[in-house]
């Protein structure tokens, strides 16, 4: 036993594996033990209101994945220099120049997917995950281990919001990415039949009571309790 | 009348939190107690009614394309849009940090309870949602006030009107895996449904 640990110890030291345990850890921990939305209740203001659809919400995803994991690298590597009493301003503002970048390149090169996000492209600057993962983990951690950090949360964010846009696309319009499934699924029961479509899925209130949905499915599977 | 409008539009049919999910974090977080919940909402009112007209003289008079026209005709073909959302960020931060200066001196109990919510404002996307709304729709200085003060009073009533309920569901039984967010979510859902009553008003 003894000799066991010790031979790990010596293992461990000269350079830790790319994607040794621990880091897969960091990954695979904020996709559902420890979720950014579900569990610590973070980054819910721009995560719905772009979820009527699912396509914006994968545009949506992408872009978040990318600015959290850019930024908790970018700070990473500032973070001996960084004064802590200015580190709000250098993270707003590393934030802010990323998310501009993304608006650009949607501006650029997907001008309807930009009109249709509008200002919560711009709102990923106040999105609480970004701010959360940069100031708990890439202020004290090494670069490459941030962003590890980084995509897991953004990963546990993306998946919970592509969730909550399946179901509100389905029941609200009746389709999963554009393509009318309700329609085919009619098709196949003769002209008379046809499923309806909730109009209240489309309305924000459709946003609320699935991710509560989701929350509570995914707390009594974790366990977790909130008092 | 256009403005009185405007007003009542921002508080109740666009509100913030129930037609675009604005400022959920702290919407969420500071809504466990009524007297928190006020003091928060009375801030963002606050930042609100500044930073909106103050980023719309930005947007006006150095963001906008062709907006440098007036130091002269040579830099009317500038166009700074892309700076925006920087620009937006850096007035909200340095407003909240005004607001917090006059919060710690004036009335030290609230700062105390507001505790982290406070610098959190500045990332509070009610705030700068408010100011990229007003710019992405065209408002006049007058009607971006109006706006300003309107999204923030929507803001404020809604998290008054959630933690008052949630006052009283200490006292009700909820599963426990719903316990806490789950069942303030559908709280939320249902008196987003409340408000969609308002929809349609037009006076």
């Amino acid at each position: 036993m003894s000799a066991e640990t010790v031979e790990k110890a010596i293992e461990k030291k000269p350079a830790e594996a790319f994607l040794s345990k621990r880091r897969k850890k960091l990954v695979s921990d904020p996709l559902v033990d420890d979720n950014p939305i579900t569990i610590q209740v973070l980054g819910i203001c721009s995560a719905l209101a772009v979820t009527t659809q699912m396509k914006p919400t994968l545009v949506m995803a992408i872009s978040v994945i990318f600015v959290v994991v850019m930024s908790n690298l970018v700070i990473s590597l500032m973070r001996n220099t960084i004064p802590s009493r200015v580190r709000i301003i250098v993270q707003l503002a590393v934030v802010a120049t990323l998310v501009t970048l993304v608006s650009e390149v949607l501006r650029a090169f997907a001008y309807d997917m930009y009109k249709e996000l509008s200002v919560f492209i711009g709102l990923i600057i106040t999105n609480c995950i970004v701010m959360g993962r940069l100031e708990a983990f890439a202020l004290g951690n090494k670069p490459y281990d941030s962003v590890l950090d980084g995509f897991g949360s953004a990963l546990g964010y993306s998946w919970i919001i592509l969730t909550v846009a399946f179901f509100r696309e389905l029941w609200g319009s009746g389709s999963v990415f554009g393509i009318p499934v309700f329609d085919y699924i009619s098709g196949i029961f003769g002209p008379d039949f046809k499923l309806a479509t909730n109009g209240l899925m489309v309305s924000p209130v459709g946003a609320f009571v699935i991710l509560g949905l989701i929350i509570w499915v995914q707390r009594t599977k974790t366990g977790y309790v909130e008092h | 009348m256009e403005l009185f409008n405007l007003g009542i539009r921002s508080i109740f049919i666009d509100n913030m939190i129930f037609a675009y999910f604005l400022g959920m974090c702290s919407f969420l977080a500071v809504s466990k107690k009524v007297s928190t919940a006020i003091g928060l909402g009375a801030a963002v009112i606050f930042v609100l009614t500044v930073t909106v007209p103050v980023n719309w003289l930005l947007n006006e008079y150095v963001l906008k394309e062709g907006a440098l026209a007036w130091i002269s005709a040579d830099l009317a073909s500038i166009d700074l849009t892309f700076l925006r959302f920087i620009m937006f960020i850096a007035i909200i931060a340095a407003m909240v940090q005004l607001v917090e200066m006059v919060v710690e001196k004036f009335a030290p109990a609230l700062y105390g309870a507001l505790g982290i919510f406070l610098p959190l404002i500045a990332v509070n996307c009610a705030i700068l949602g408010g100011s990229l709304f007003m710019a992405q729709r065209d408002y006049t200085i007058a009607e971006s006030a109006v706006y300003g003060f309107g999204s923030g009073t929507g803001f404020c009533l809604a998290i008054v009107a959630l933690a008052a309920i949630r006052e009283k569901l200490k006292y009700s039984h909820v599963p426990n895996g719903l316990k806490g967010l789950g069942i303030t979510m559908l709280l939320t859902g249902l008196m987003g449904i409340a408000f969609m009553s308002f929809m349609g008003i037009d006076l």
